[in-house]
This record gives C-alpha cells, structure tokens and sequence, in this order.
C-alpha cells in the first residue's frame, strides 16, 4: 500500500513536469499546511472562550460568604457553597484512599507480569474501566450500595474511586516500567527480597510519576457530577456523615445551572470557577513534576 | 545448633515459613488480590446491569429496542430515540472533531516549532481537563447563544426550510438552540484531545525511513503526510476515532445540559433529542417503579456493552500499528 503510494507520486511527478504543475504542487502543499496551523489554533479557541467565560461570569458571585456559608433560600441572599467544597473534599479524600492503594498494588503486578495471561486480563480490565461511562458507574454503584440502604455520601466515594482506579494504574505502571532494570537487579543481587526492593528501590525511583497519576486522577473525578447523581445524591445542609447524601460542587453547580432563576446561574459559574481553578492547577502541576521524565504525558 | 539438617530447610513447610518471613509471600499475594478486585469489578459491572435489567427485557424483549414510545407513566419504555439520540450527537462530533484533531495530530508530529510544541500539546490535552459538567454550562449559557443559534438560524433558512430550492430534511425545524446539533459540537470538542493524543502517537510510530524515502523521490510534504504517513497510520487512526466514539457516546452532564431532553424521535439534526446517558441521569431519582429503573438499567447495559466492544477493537486497531514498529520516533 505504501509502495505503492509513493509509485503514484513519481509517476505524477514525471507527467507534472511542466513548471505550472510543480507551482501548483507546491501551492498545495503549502494550503494544506497552512490549514493545519489554523485548525489547532481554532481547536485552542474554545479553552480560551471557556476559562475566560468561567473567570468573568463567575468572579462577580465570589465573596466571603461564598466561600464561608452553606446552602440558604434566595431570600436570603442565596447563601454559599461551604457544604458542596466539604462534601467534595469528602468525596475525593475517601475515593483516593480507597482507589490508590489497589491501583499502586495491581500496577505493581502488572509492571511484573506485563506478557504472562493473568497481566494481559488485568490490562484488559483496566482499559475497559477508563473507558467506562461514568454514568454507568453511578447505576453499577447504585445496584450494590445505595438500593435498599439509601444514598450516601460512602456510595459516592466509591464510585469516584472506581473512577480513579485505572489512571492511577495506568500511569504507575508506565513509570514502573521505565525504571532501570539494573536498579532492580543490583539491590536483589544484594540480597534484598523483593518486596523490599519494590518498596525501598523500586517505588522511590518512580514515585513523582506516581504523584503525577494521582494528581491526574483526582482533577479527573473532582469535576465528576453523572456518577455523584446516583450515589451521592447531593444535600443543601452541610455533612460529613458518610452514611448519609452529600454535596458536591459538581452536584450543586448543576442544580444551579438549570436553576430559573439567574443569581443561581451566576452562583453556578462561580463553582465553575472553583473547580476549573482546582482541575489546572492539578493539571499543571502534574505535567511539571515529570516534564523531565516523560515526554507528552 | 549447627546441624540444621538441610532436609528440613528444603522441606516444603519451611521453605513457606522462611518466604513468609521474608514477606515474599504476603508481598505476592497483596498485589494479586488487589489485581483479582479490578477483574472482579469490571466481570461484576456486567453481571449485575444484566441481572438488573431482567424484568424489562422479560417484559419486551427486542421491542423496547426498536419501539420510540418511551411513557414512564403508561409503563412503555421504548429506547429507540434514546439510541438514536445518542448516536447522532456522537457522529455530529466524531465528524466535527476529525478533521481538526488529525490536524492537530500532524501539526505536532510534522511541522510544530520544538519551540512551540509542549505548550500547543498542552494547551490540547487541557481541553479535555475541563469538567463535562462546566462545557454544559458554557454551551447552555455561552456557546449556544452566541454560535449554535446563529449558526441553527442560517443553516435552518438556507437548507432546511421546504420551500427552498435545496431543502436538506435533517436541517428542518424547529430549532430552539439546545438541540443534537448543539450537544455534538460539544461532543467535538470534548473528544478533540483524546483523538489527537493517539493519532499523534501513532504518527510518531512510522518509522523515518517511510518520511524519507517520500522526500527522496520527490513530493511534497503535504503529499508525503497524505500518500505515505496517513495511510501507514491509518489503522491506528481508525482505533482513535473509534476511542472518541466510546468517549462521546457515553458522555452525560454536557449532553443533557444541551440536547433538550426531549424523548421523542428526532428528524432533523437541529431538533431537540434526547441521549442514553441523559435518560439515565435525569430520570433515575424519579424511578418509582421496578420496570422503569429496569428498563434504564438496560440502558445502561447497552452503554456498557457498546463501550466494551468499542474499546476492545480500538485497542487492537492501535495496537496492530505500534507493533508494526517497536522503536518509536520522538
């Protein structure tokens, strides 16, 4: 198929000989490069539009008592958003300690067992998890956890960490693997067993791209609203209850977004605010701490 | 003391005792356990949507596949304008989102200043940092009213009113500015990064030698990106688009912000509809009874199954690519 392409080429090469076809090629050429340039920029466009938009509908809203109040009646001045940032920071916290201990302890196996059936599956299994609908991760956690028990704020969590399972996995085994061999080597040549060279050697070496996954992986479900839908439920009274419904800014930022009435809109675009802030920060963040170690990540 | 006898330290009990002491054992064992749990997960994801979903399958079958009366009340659920809904806002932005990613794609690979090429790729991949539920509220409040309407508005004067001399059906009325179309330039923007990211890694898996060999017999670089890169990659490139599609077709909060919600089956593209995740996400809380939970429950196993075998063939599509390559450029 490639010969043959290039073939085509020079045979229309040769019959293009005359100096009109050659400017005409050229001026294809550089049309069709040109066009490049201008559809990544265009692609760009929209990230700008949509940060710019956030910052200037949603600064407005911010105050103190955005920050500092819970949930109150529009009469009252519509209150804060402190019950939503709780309930996430519940949310998330909970979700990571669930999900980073299985994600770092499979990656590991994974890292070891990359060709054998067993790490085939389990590479498989976590493909298909990031591929997930996160919708369809709030029914499946619903079918378990909240049928007969009633949403809660567990039942989020554990949706969120569902989530974060195969980013952390995925990008903990990526580094585990581009850990030297020799390292690994030389410290069971010195008689270390081996889960001490994975933990004192091996885990050290890769560890800020293992903070780079997470940080990835916790920017990913703090802006997660489908799957809190039909786990976490959301509330307008502040909680930490973990048996019990719980805000979320995603949550609360939806609910105000279909709102009629226009200072929930604004107040909408203010959580935004929050939560684009917190995602770039994370984002950022995490390509700096292994920009020296892999390239596009 | 000194004479352990060495049949003991080979007998099987000891030999368990010293890995224990070791922690080799335990240490095993942990990360088998934690990789059996994912597996479990995923087969358990599977199980329990089918084994949910029973009582609206015993009760239709096959016709709540095909049948678009979807009354929640009247105890009907047909799902066909859900699907339709779904795959129309996906195509709208698969197609809206190929034509720039693989741009994206090429200008990175191909022509990108080293200079510029980390901010420019980061710049991309931040597209898709952006939470569903914040594009919602910018198409909702931003996007639609500054360019979908406008843009609905032209398309539906110049091509889909009758009475024109080219009348294009699928751009008909009435238009409201949420609508499949709205909801699939999103979609496009949405599933903009994840395209690019594989296809430019797939371009960077054709070997120099092909590039070279183009430029050495003379054609452009447009024409070597067109007759020799794209074609080598293209099977890769097939893998990204069909990643996007499970990427899109799933995708929930900025499509129901957007859609219009509305459940009956779409003529025209700049109609209102309604998506599978969207169904699922609005009337969950308000399903009363078993049949209709079960019938989006079956939804939701039609979402797992699609993005399942979306999943598995776009991996062997990319992975057939990069293996024809192991050692990869850049």
């Amino acid at each position: 198929m490639v010969t043959q392409a290039v073939r085509t080429t020079s045979q229309e090469r040769v019959k293009l000989k005359s100096t009109s076809a050659q400017g005409r090629r050229a001026a294809i050429n550089s049309i069709t490069l040109g066009l490049t340039w201008i559809a990544t920029f265009a692609a760009i466009i929209p990230l700008v539009w949509v940060i710019g938009d956030v910052i200037s509908r949603g600064l407005p809203y911010m105050s103190a008592e955005f920050f500092t109040s819970t949930f109150k009646p529009l009469t009252l001045g519509g209150g804060g958003v402190l019950h939503a940032i709780v309930g996430s920071a519940e949310l998330v916290g909970i979700a990571s300690l669930i999900s980073i201990p299985i994600a770092i302890l499979a990656a590991i196996y994974v890292s070891e067992h990359r060709n054998t059936t067993f790490g085939l599956v389990i590479r498989f299994s976590t493909d298909v998890m990031s591929g997930l609908p996160s919708i369809v991760v709030g029914l499946f956690v619903y079918t378990f956890l909240v049928s007969g028990q009633g949403y809660s704020a567990f039942a989020g969590s554990v949706a969120l960490a569902i989530m974060m399972i195969p980013i952390v996995l995925r990008t903990t085994e990526e580094m585990l693997m581009l850990v030297p061999r020799a390292l690994r080597e030389g410290s069971l040549g010195l008689g270390a067993t081996e889960w001490k060279t994975m933990i004192l050697i091996v885990l050290p070496a890769a560890v800020s791209g293992i903070i780079t996954g997470i940080l990835l992986a916790i920017a990913r479900v703090s802006g997660e609203a489908a799957p809190l839908l039909l786990t976490a439920q959301g509330s307008n009274v502040l909680s930490t209850s973990l048996s019990q419904p719980i805000a979320a800014l995603p949550l609360t930022m939806y609910k105000y977004a279909i709102d009629p009435s226009p200072i929930r809109n604004g107040q909408a675009w203010a959580i935004a605010l929050v939560i684009v802030v917190f995602v770039l920060i994370l984002n950022l963040s995490a390509r700096a701490l292994t920009r020296n170690r892999v390239k596009g990540l | 003391m000194t004479s352990i006898p060495a049949s003991v330290v080979r007998s099987p009990s000891a030999r368990l005792g010293r890995a224990l002491a070791h922690g080799d054992v335990p240490y095993r064992l942990i990360t088998v356990a934690a990789s059996i749990v994912l597996i479990l997960l995923v087969v358990s994801f599977g199980l329990m949507l089918w084994i949910t979903s029973a009582p609206t399958r015993t009760q239709f079958g096959l016709q709540s596949l095909i049948s678009s009366d979807w009354n929640p009340s009247g105890e009907i659920f047909g799902s066909l304008p859900f699907v339709v809904g779904t795959l129309l806002t996906s195509l709208v932005g698969l197609a809206i989102a190929l034509p720039f990613s693989l741009s994206i794609a090429i200008f990175l690979v191909e022509l990108c200043p080293p200079r510029l090429r980390g901010p420019v790729g980061t710049m991309v991949e931040l597209l898709a940092a952006i939470p569903s539920v914040v594009y919602g509220l910018w198409g909702l409040f931003a996007f639609i009213p500054a360019v979908v309407k406008p843009l609905g508005d032209f398309l539906l004067k110049l091509l889909g009113t009758p009475t024109n001399f080219i009348y294009l059906p699928f751009l008909s009325g009435p238009f409201f500015g949420t609508s499949i179309f709205a909801s699939g330039v999103i979609l496009a923007i949405m599933v903009v990064p994840s395209i690019t990211a594989i296809t430019r890694d797939v371009l960077l898996a054709v070997p120099a030698a092909q590039r070279e060999a183009s430029f050495a017999l003379g054609a452009t670089h447009s024409e070597t990106i067109s007759k020799v890169i794209l074609p080598y990659g293209m099977s890769g490139i097939l893998g990204a688009i069909i990643l996007g599609l499970g990427r899109a077709l799933g995708e929930t909060m900025a499509v129901t912000m957007t859609v219009g919600n509305v459940s009956e089956l779409p003529t025209s593209l700049l109609n209102p509809g309604y998506t599978m995740s969207s169904v699922i996400a609005n009337e969950w809380g308000e399903a009363r009874s078993l049949l209709h939970s079960s019938a989006l429950l079956e939804i939701g196993l039609m979402l797992f199954a699609t993005s399942l075998l979306l999943n598995v063939l776009a991996r062997l599509l990319v992975w057939s690519v990069s293996r024809k390559n192991p050692d990869q450029r850049g």
